[in-house]
């Protein structure tokens, strides 16, 4: 294909172009600039999906450069699904946050999403470790400024909370990319997945577990977990959602991608050891979920929901050794969630906006003013709680099936039991907003959101719940990830 | 012990500290320096390593050109974060708050947040 016309480089540069002529521009042409940049981006990410899905796996030398010194891009049905769906949610996330911030923008809003877009991009289709690190450093760098946007001291001090951990997160991984180095001599994955073998040296041993360990760190797995609710609740809702939905992705499509690619060999000698992060995604799930039930703030609600449904990612490891349902169930639980959470923070943020009041308890009432807002968070809910015919019951279902196919009924347990944790904080928000409120006191109804802000919400919770039904093409597109 | 040998075995130690450094101090100015102690003992680990026969490795080099920069951009945020944090609060630490979330624990944040 022409080189100049290859969709893989454009999904990093049309980002970064957007950005920083966002960053020129102002806050004026700002969401102008973000809506039309990633609009040609999805389409970019379905071209590239269809050729994935002819060609398998799909390569491109930036510049023309070769290896090792230039950079290889590279994408594959993980990859794909990846893109597709952060260009997908960012769309909806930015024409929201147009309306959101329709009176005052947060200082380099509008770059910082642009260059964190970017970073995930580059993350999707790197395939050298050292190259993954310094996209993990852009993503992380770049969250970090989103969430201080807000400006206040307990946004600056979740922000600061957040760059100490992925900065720890990411030295650790460097540390173990630089003793691959030493051992291997390269850094490249796909090499790396046949240079590994069994008999691998301790210093390798040693790599593998400060790079999943520091991944683990930024994708906030319990018990490592801390930063989260923080950041992801006391940012502004689109930035919530923004690095609920998809940052958080991101270092687990790597964790995901190390696992399979050039630690797969480890992990087959050691099976006991995937065991591990499903037993921490299973604390996960129960921690997560007895925190949002008793959380105060909305908002922070919602954060350790995510805390929960990161469990759910983990619970996939020990069943990928055999099948392909295991590694479905995985990706279609992250598309679902992040269509899912991305739509539940976006109403909760006009919630919130309408009432005023940041608690739980501020719902109250919601049902009879903001129907279409109230209907997207209920049908969010349903994803997260994975009820039928929603994308989140097909990955469940998904993971069920294959926890006791191959004799692991305990990860089948865990999963319903999340399921029913996940009703009982839906189900308390809910309950709050059908309430009547006392008619008398209330004087004028609250005035009306922009219709964008409901609809965009809407629009999202719809993916999550249609998913379930049109599932095919993702799963097809899985088909040819190398295992 | 050849000199790369060396270098990889400090650069371990210098990690090794700054991870110590960043995870139990308590003043954020010494935790960002911790940070960048981490980051230069990965730089002399890739350095060092790489160079087993004598003659030096040009890509690892590269890297850690690429990871200095990094660094400098990541230091220079935590800074600015550090000075907005003094200049609201007129801290110089973060409170080490668990969970934010339940209703508790926030209030005892608050408490612990008041300046003295």
């Amino acid at each position: 294909m022409n080189q100049f016309l290859d969709p893989l480089a454009w999904l990093i540069l049309l980002p970064l172009l957007w950005a920083t002529l966002a960053f020129v521009a102002g806050d004026r042409v700002g969401p102008r600039l973000a809506i039309a940049g990633l609009v040609a981006q999805l389409l970019c990410a379905l071209l590239l999906a269809q050729d994935v899905a002819r060609h398998d796996s799909i390569g491109h030398l930036a510049g023309g450069w070769v290896e090792p010194l230039g950079i290889r891009l590279f994408a594959d049905g993980l990859s794909a699904v990846m893109l597709l769906l952060t260009q997908g949610v960012a769309l909806a996330l930015v024409i929201y946050a147009r309306s959101y911030f329709s009176k005052a923008t947060p200082p380099a809003f509008w770059p910082l999403t642009g260059f964190l877009i970017a970073g995930m991009n580059a993350l999707f289709l790197s395939g050298d470790l050292f190259n993954l690190y310094v996209t993990l450093e852009l993503v992380g760098l770049a969250a970090v400024g989103l969430v201080a946007a807000g400006g206040g001291a307990a946004q600056i001090a979740a922000a600061l909370r957040y760059l100490l951990a992925t900065l720890v997160g990411s030295g650790a991984y460097l540390f173990g990319v630089a003793l691959i180095y030493g051992s291997y001599g390269t850094v490249s994955a796909s090499l790396l997945g046949d240079l590994i073998t069994a008999e691998a040296p301790l210093a390798v041993w040693l790599a593998a577990g400060l790079i999943l360990t520091g991944l683990l760190l930024k994708t906030a797995l319990f018990p490592l977990h801390f930063w989260l609710p923080p950041a992801h609740g006391g940012a502004p809702a689109p930035v919530s959602a923004l690095l609920s939905a998809l940052v958080v992705k991101a270092s687990f499509y790597l964790f995901l991608r190390l696992w399979l690619g050039p630690f797969a060999t480890l992990a087959e000698v050691q099976p006991l050891l995937a065991q591990l992060p499903a037993a921490l995604g299973a604390a996960a799930i129960l921690w997560g979920s007895w925190q949002a039930i008793r959380a105060d703030r909305l908002k922070v609600l919602i954060a350790y929901s995510t805390v929960a449904q990161i469990g759910y990612l983990f619970l996939i490891f020990p069943l990928l050794g055999s099948g392909a349902l295991a590694l479905q169930a995985g990706m279609l639980q992250a598309t679902a969630h992040g269509l899912a959470k991305a739509a539940m923070f976006i109403a909760a943020g006009t919630l919130i906006k309408v009432s005023g009041s940041e608690r739980v308890l501020g719902v109250a009432g919601a049902a009879a003013h903001l129907p279409v807002t109230l209907f997207a968070f209920a049908l969010a809910g349903v994803s997260l709680m994975g009820l039928p015919p929603s994308g989140g019951f097909l990955a469940k279902w998904l993971l069920i099936d294959a926890a006791l196919a191959q004799g692991q009924p305990w990860i089948a347990g865990v999963a319903i039991a999340g399921g029913l944790l996940a009703g009982i904080y839906v189900f308390r928000v809910l309950r709050l907003a059908f309430r009547v409120t006392a008619a008398g006191d209330d004087e004028t109804p609250p005035p009306r959101p922009a219709a964008l802000l409901e609809w965009s919400a809407f629009l999202l919770a719809a993916a999550s719940i249609l998913l379930g039904l049109f599932a095919m093409p993702l799963i097809n597109l899985l088909a040819g990830v190398a295992r | 012990m050849t000199p790369g040998l060396i270098y990889a075995v400090t650069g371990c130690l210098l990690f090794v500290l700054g991870l110590g450094g960043v995870l139990l101090l308590k003043a954020l100015l010494r935790r960002i320096l911790a940070f960048n102690l981490m980051g230069s003992g990965a730089f002399l680990v890739l350095v060092g390593l790489a160079q087993r026969d004598g003659t030096p490795d040009p890509v690892p080099q590269a890297m850690v050109l690429t990871g200095i920069v990094v660094a400098v951009a990541a230091t220079a945020l935590a800074l600015t974060l550090a000075r907005r944090w003094h200049a609201l609060t007129g801290r110089e630490d973060i409170a080490r708050v668990g969970d934010a979330g339940s209703r508790k624990r926030g209030r005892q944040s608050e408490r612990r947040n008041t300046p003295r």
